[in-house]
């Protein structure tokens, strides 16, 4: 267990939801919910969801903190944004869900193996890095995401594509090497940390 | 009727539906002058339209008949159809109201014989049945429309058919040089009882009421199951004809949402219910209907019909706000999908048809009404000082039911006779 996962079950116990109120980008909606299910039944990922968002919100209320955060079932949210258009109190689901994922990276319990926290991770590195995102370097990423012997054969599928791209000067193979930068990229690093401080303060985690 | 005489201790009372009847005739039988105003050609309002009541499941028509009599008894009670109020102007006892009055066409020798409506070929929708089937453009509003005479469509006016009707009429009573008048009463005290309209389905856009022919609203269900309706009385789907055995309630279509309206419209769950009893009364055992709710809201005394309903093994309840619904185009079956809140399984069901229980909204905006007349944020009257002697009545206030309708239309016009009181010195 992360040293932030003791300190918030220290300092929560029993109640999940108001842990989430004060932690979760969006959280203090979810005690509006009334459990009507229209974005369970809206959502056209909610076949593969373990627990759909209407049952998540009524596992925070109910106080199933692992149960929840170790869940894969936020993750499968990939923003098309018709639970939001159709909750009848206006409920900004979407963002809920990208919240509880990012909590549940930042207290290092969600599944270590979720596909997009992984590929999400990759791509946070990758435009943060220069400030601007290095396509080829995020794609072959990517590839190489499930082993090398598996990147390989990726690659090797995906190459006639790539050629394609040089030819129509779509992609630039020196990207490799590194370069795409923007100008300022070391102030972006420096905005970056700033705006991390200020979001662990409000959100009293340690630094 | 039309040249109205009123003075400041004539009470108006806009709107000729349950509560506007109700509110009318509390006033008149205690002895104050009234002028009740209907803008369509007859009064009854929704509540004609109509199969049966909730929860005694009683025919509306018998009340109905009541209060007609009780009109057609008194004397203080003057009636204008076809009116609409265009404004209100003044303070408590002392209103310049102005009413457009438009023409019937058909002036009081009509003895509803029927004659011009079967000399007539042309065709109009009919609004009392939502607009389900035609009408002559000749017509009585219905069979129970007060006054109970027929009214001319102005479509026809100026065209041969007019003149059909006028040649095909034995007692001189149509009228084609008929105007448009508008007048201006002066009154004391103002009932404002516009009532309710169903919310537009077509709205809702997952539920596809515009584009699928089988998922209709519950008002249009309500028209189905009167014989002299359109369907006389069948309950049939739109698309085939083929009989509707296995109906869909969809609850708070509209109700209940920040997307459409924000409150709860409270008789919608009683009416589905009700609904459900009408398709065991068409197809006994072999009816299925199934309720798709977020909760039943059956308050009071109304949960012992609540739980009858439940008792009922042909009536199934889905705790789910349907998400969407589709349609096969083969059959014409509708397919409603959504995830049930009670152990969030995932359905995908076909049913013969879906019936929107859709919401109530105010007929009129209450801001419109006056300058400083308090409305919600839905456009019910809410009541409050600056109202004045305009007291709200009936579905005009808040979304209610029959029972309800009529308990807030006696209680505002025992607020009007007291400004007519004050105003007449009869008390201080």
């Amino acid at each position: 267990m992360s040293e932030l996962n003791k300190a918030m079950v220290n300092k929560y116990r029993n109640d999940f939801l108001k842990e989430v109120e004060a932690n979760v980008e969006e959280g203090d909606w979810v005690k509006m919910c009334m459990q009507c299910g229209v974005c369970s039944g809206s959502c056209p990922f909610g076949p593969y969801w373990e627990h759909p968002p209407q049952e998540i919100f009524m596992m925070i209320r109910a106080g199933k903190r692992d149960d929840v955060l170790k869940s894969e079932s936020m993750w499968m949210c990939t923003s098309c944004y018709n639970c939001i258009v159709r909750c009848p109190r206006e409920l900004p689901i979407t963002h809920i869900m990208h919240g509880l994922a990012n909590y549940a990276h930042r207290l290092g319990i969600a599944p270590k193996m979720n596909p997009t926290r992984r590929f999400a991770k990759l791509f946070w590195k990758n435009i943060t890095k220069g400030g601007r995102v290095n396509e080829l370097k995020l794609s072959i990423g990517l590839y190489f995401m499930d082993g090398f012997s598996n990147g390989i054969k990726k690659g090797l599928e995906m190459l006639p594509v790539g050629l394609g791209m040089v030819k129509t000067g779509r992609l630039n193979p020196f990207a490799l090497l590194g370069g795409g930068k923007c100008k300022g990229a070391g102030d972006i690093h420096k905005m970056l940390k700033k705006a991390q401080e200020i979001e662990n303060r409000r959100k009293g985690f340690a630094s | 009727m039309a040249d109205a005489v009123a003075t400041n201790e004539t009470i108006l009372v806009v709107g000729g539906g349950i509560s506007g009847m109700t509110a009318a005739l509390e006033a008149a039988e205690c002895g104050k002058d009234v002028v009740l105003v209907e803008k369509n050609p007859s009064l009854g309002g929704r509540v004609s339209q109509l199969y049966k009541y909730f929860p005694k499941l009683c025919h509306p028509t018998c009340g109905m008949e009541i209060n007609l009599r009780r009109i057609k008894a008194n004397k203080r009670l003057r009636v204008l159809t076809l009116a609409q109020v265009e404004k209100v102007e003044g303070s408590p006892g002392d209103y310049a109201v102005t009413i457009k009055v438009s023409p019937r066409y058909v002036n009081e020798n009509c003895t509803a014989c029927g004659a011009c409506a079967e000399a007539v070929s042309a065709e109009i929708d009919n609004s009392y049945n939502y607009n389900l089937n035609k009408m002559k453009a000749a017509y009585l509003p219905f069979t129970m429309a007060y006054p109970q005479r027929y009214v001319l469509d102005p479509s026809i006016i100026g065209t041969p058919e007019a003149d059909k009707a006028k040649a095909a009429c034995k007692y001189g009573a149509i009228d084609l040089g008929m105007q448009e008048r508008s007048l201006t009463l002066k009154v004391g005290a103002i009932v404002w009882a516009t009532g309710w309209r169903p919310y537009d389905a077509a709205k809702i856009q997952p539920y596809g009421y515009d584009r699928f022919d089988n998922v209709i609203t519950s008002v249009e269900f309500e028209r189905m199951m009167d014989p002299f309706g359109p369907t006389a009385g069948r309950l049939v789907r739109p698309s085939d004809g083929k009989e509707a055995k296995n109906v869909a309630f969809i609850q708070c279509a509209g109700s209940r949402d920040r997307n459409h309206l924000k409150h709860c419209s409270r008789i919608c769950c009683m009416a589905s219910l009700k609904q459900s009893t009408y398709v065991n009364e068409k197809f006994g055992d072999q009816a299925q209907s199934t309720i798709y709710y977020i909760d039943i809201r059956a308050i009071d005394r109304l949960e012992d019909f609540y739980q009858k309903v439940r008792a009922n093994p042909t009536v199934k309840f889905v705790k789910s706000k349907v998400a969407n619904v589709t349609e096969d185009r083969a059959t014409g079956d509708v397919i409603l999908h959504g995830v049930d809140t009670e152990g969030y399984h995932r359905y995908d069901n076909r049913h013969d048809l879906c019936v929107l229980a859709v919401g109530m909204e105010p007929s009129v905006d209450a801001h419109s009404i006056a300058a400083g007349v308090h409305a919600d944020v839905s456009g019910f009257i809410d009541a409050g000082m600056a109202n004045g002697a305009i007291f709200g009545a009936g579905c005009a206030t808040n979304a209610l039911d029959v029972n309800r309708a009529v308990q807030s239309a006696t209680a505002a016009s025992l607020r009007a006779i007291q400004v007519i009181n004050k105003v007449s010195g009869a008390e201080v």
